[in-house]
């Protein structure tokens, strides 16, 4: 029962986090991009203010959410030492040195410098502001990497050996450097730019929809912002499933039962089909599928004819190694999962392509179809998200460190009363936090680009002298710290 | 250099092992003498705030700055886990209900600060303002809580396994451990504040330090007497040379005296002083142990039977020793940047206009929570402050 609660805690938390963490490393780098056009713009007035505006109006979402993607990190760190203590004792010398150096290497940098970027507008110089906001937006994918080293880890362990009773580290390198990181890595990044965009594009959608109904022009800011969004976001999906397809192929290899589990595949074919949708049972044995022939086989092994792996086969030869035993994971799970995501992924690659050729168009402002899907479609990413991540978790069970321990092994030897009180507790404020943060986006998300709040800091260009004058007086230095919260 | 007499499994540490005992030792004072200040601030929210606009001051001293004074507890978690993981599978599957306050209290406490100032209204500012005080409250209380009981000793038996529960964890020793982190941190908060902030707050937070001040004196001077006593009545009083408990008694008695001097940049460094000492009694006392069993001392946790594998303790010798220093330049730095004081007058300079259109917000809600509105003069007078 342990094992079962604290899995539902793990993946709750997980799941909760991983709403906040995408879009907070996307904006970061959306925002660096803006501040960047807006410092570029300086002798050009108008540009600038408008990059300006378009940096202040997704600030405050991108800080909205920053606040909890913070804190859910927090339970990320201390989980594994209160659920999952024999799991840490286990792999704790190789898994516990990213986990380290990425709280000195970025979690340092984002939090200092997201201070800087907040408060320090006036104080220090312009150019210091813009490098603050890179060094967040730096912060944050050193801060993927690093943790996506830790779970790569886990899914194809490399640069260790089995002493006693427990992993050890013997080549840090190849866990940096571990391939199934850097690919995961690279389908993380660029989904989470794929969920700044198509929040961006959302929000602008619904007010450029809004001045259309209202008979007036387009809002630079938006019109812009819209633009933004489509450019980076086409690319970026481009970019997920090149690097989603990659995985699947290293999948295959280094962990063949998550991709047949995926397709829910009972027995190893050569040139397999891509199922796209089953109804009735997984069983083998459906009522209704729809199949894309070869699909499959060119998915995992970029060939026509190639071999895929079936459950059946992966079954026997794992029980051959690792001894009896299930090693099939829940297949409902996986099989959907898989497919929830792909799909959504598949209608956002529609969908901006749609985006980028009404652009060429020049009709983005003018669109009334595009514009009114748009907003709903923002809620495309996190879906995908959270289904990729319960996918690739659920996938590798029943391993924690796949080929290496169990997840039934993993667990703390704690009390069952202990678990419920945490799981209650913690789901009971993840949903507070949840509601609270939804109300909050919703609200500022609304705001007029026009409008100016106090909390955003000054609005006059900093100060250019920065840090260095008024030395030995600080009571009168009249450059005092905006209020901002 | 190792005094213990007891019989653990395995003696002969490498200079690694000690250098990471040494490390995490330093990252609790780095956390303590941050975050402790932040965490201060907080609890004196409802004391040193009489007005909203007087809490908003405050929270904006310890804005820029609060995010990063927690990571030294992250970065704290993380060594523990890479250099020690059977210490941080311990003390955190042991301390789990503690724990879970702590990160409750963390949660509420970091959106806290961030949302407060999202709506207009006076409930949701109190509301936060809540959050802000006991989110600050618990922590303080709980980490003197786990320290006390580290070294004092809970049930921990064969396998490393912690075999006591929540009550365990609750006794009068440890309960002073905690009340004497919190007046501690208080203490630190308050004397801050006097640093950041001008007029009437200030004198408010001066006031406050100076009943602190005797207070926290009390509670450190018997912590640590009583931690003496525990010490010598168990034969094992680790290699702590008893400068440093004194030094920290005579540190944190002497913030008194130099508030009344008028000298709270001294009063704030010799608070510090006294958070290093307290620190460095409980590691040095623990030393060569790094959690101890009541059962048995043959259970107890050492640097030697938690540690990681010396290659792993090595890569991350490397990469403390490279990036350390670059943290410490620029959080500095930020602290630099941040240094002048936090004042009323201030938000009428950055008020670019009142309140945002088509918003769900009351118009007129700022002035409301006496903040000077957009024609105010820049200048302020200290009558624009409390007005509500």
């Amino acid at each position: 029962m342990t094992l079962l609660l604290s899995r539902w805690q793990f993946g709750i938390t997980t799941v909760f986090h991983f709403i906040f963490v995408p879009l907070t490393i996307g904006l970061a780098l959306l925002l660096a991009i803006m501040q960047t056009a807006a410092y570029r713009a300086r002798d050009d007035e108008a540009k600038r203010a408008k990059w300006e505006q378009m940096a202040v109006f997704w600030r405050r979402l991108f800080l909205i959410n920053f606040a909890i993607g913070v804190v859910t990190g927090i339970v990320q760190e201390f989980q594994f030492g209160m659920n999952w203590s024999m799991y840490s004792r286990y792999v704790g010398s190789v898994f516990g040195a990213p986990l380290a150096v990425e709280a000195l290497l970025a979690f340092f940098l984002e939090s200092t410098f997201l201070g800087i970027w907040i408060f320090g507008k006036g104080r220090v110089s312009d150019r210091i502001h813009l490098a603050s906001i890179w060094l967040v937006s730096i912060g944050t994918m050193l801060s993927a990497y690093f943790i996506l080293a830790a779970n790569a880890w886990m899914q194809h362990p490399v640069g260790y050996k089995i002493q006693g009773n427990r992993a050890i580290m013997t080549n840090f390198w190849a866990v940096m450097t571990n391939n199934t990181l850097i690919s995961s890595f690279l389908h993380v990044f660029t989904a989470a730019l794929v969920t700044a965009a198509m929040l961006m594009l959302g929000v602008s959608a619904w007010h450029l929809r809004r001045s259309q109904k209202a008979g007036a022009g387009a809002h630079p800011v938006f019109s812009t912002s819209a633009k933004l969004a489509l450019i980076v976001g086409s690319v970026a999906v481009v970019a997920t499933m090149f690097f989603g397809d990659n995985q699947a192929r290293l999948m295959e290899t280094q962990q063949p039962m998550k991709m047949a589990a995926a397709e829910a595949q009972y027995n190893t074919q050569n040139g397999a089909s891509f199922s796209l949708l089953t109804l009735g049972n997984l069983s083998g044995d459906p009522i209704f599928q729809i199949r894309i022939p070869h699909a499959l086989s060119v998915l995992s092994d970029n060939s026509w004819d190639g071999p895929v792996q079936g459950i059946n086969q992966v079954q026997a030869k794992e029980q051959a190694t690792y001894g009896k035993g299930s090693y099939v994971p829940v297949l409902w799970v996986t099989y959907w999962t898989f497919r929830i995501m792909v799909g959504c992924g598949m209608l956002m690659f529609v969908g901006l392509l749609w985006g980028l050729w009404l652009m060429y168009r020049r009709k983005v402002d003018t669109s009334t179809w595009f514009l009114r899907l748009a907003v709903p479609a923002l809620l495309l990413p996190f879906v995908a998200n959270a289904t990729g991540w319960i996918f690739t978790e659920m996938g590798r069970q029943p391993w924690v460190v796949y080929g290496l321990l169990k997840t039934a092994k993993g667990v703390s030897p704690i009390g069952t009363g202990y678990v419920v009180t945490t799981l209650i507790g913690f789901t009971a404020i993840y949903t507070v936090l949840a509601i609270i943060d939804f109300a909050l986006m919703a609200k500022y998300a609304k705001l007029d680009a026009d409008s100016v709040d106090e909390h955003d800091g000054p609005t006059t260009p900093g100060n250019d002298t920065g840090a260095g004058v008024d030395v030995h007086q600080d009571d009168d230095d009249d450059r005092a710290p905006a209020l901002i919260y | 250099m190792t005094m213990t007499t007891m019989a653990t499994a395995a003696p002969a540490y490498t200079g690694l092992e000690i250098f990471w005992f040494l490390v995490i030792a330093v990252l609790w004072v780095g956390h303590f003498a941050l975050e402790g200040f932040d965490f201060g601030v907080g609890m004196l929210l409802p004391v040193v705030g009489k007005t909203d606009l007087d809490r908003r001051v405050m929270i904006n001293t310890i804005g820029p700055v609060w995010d990063g004074n927690e990571v030294w507890l992250l970065v704290a978690g993380g060594a523990t886990f890479a250099a020690f993981p059977n210490w941080y599978a311990t003390l955190f599957s042991g301390f789990y209900l503690p724990l879970f306050l702590i990160l409750a209290a963390l949660i509420f406490r970091g959106v806290a600060f961030e949302y407060r100032s999202k709506r207009e209204m006076p409930k949701w500012h109190l509301a936060w303002d809540h959050a802000i005080f006991w989110g600050s409250l618990v922590p303080s209380l709980l980490w003197g809580v786990a320290f006390a009981n580290i070294l004092r000793g809970t049930p921990i038996g064969p396998h490393q396994t912690y075999l006591g529960s929540f009550f365990n964890l609750l006794n009068v020793y440890s309960l002073l451990g905690g009340v004497t982190t919190l007046l501690l941190f208080a203490l630190h908060g308050s004397i801050f504040l006097s640093l950041k902030t001008t007029e009437d707050i200030k004198e408010r937070a001066e006031g406050v330090a100076k009943v602190l001040a005797p207070a926290a004196t009390l509670a450190l001077l018997a912590f640590l007497a009583w931690t003496y006593v525990n010490a010598r009545d168990a034969h094992y009083v680790g290699i702590v040379p008893p400068f440093v408990p004194i030094l920290a008694i005579i540190a944190v008695a002497v913030v008194g005296w130099l508030m009344r001097e008028n000298l709270a940049g001294w009063a704030f460094i010799a608070n510090a002083v006294a958070m290093v000492g307290l620190i460095a009694t409980i590691f040095l006392n623990l030393y060569p142990r790094v959690m101890v069993s009541s059962i048995s001392p043959v259970y107890n946790l050492t640097i030697g039977n938690t540690s990681s594998a010396p290659y792993t303790l090595k890569v991350m010798t490397i990469v403390a020793l490279i990036f350390t220093p670059l943290v410490l330049v620029y959080q500095s730095w930020s602290y630099w940047v941040f240094r002048a004081r936090v004042r009323r007058p201030a938000i009428g300079a950055v008020l670019p206009v009142a309140d945002p259109p088509g918003t769900d917000d009351t118009p007129g809600a700022a002035t409301a929570d006496g903040v000077p509105a957009a024609t105010a003069d820049p200048a302020g007078t200290p009558s624009d402050g409390g007005t509500r």
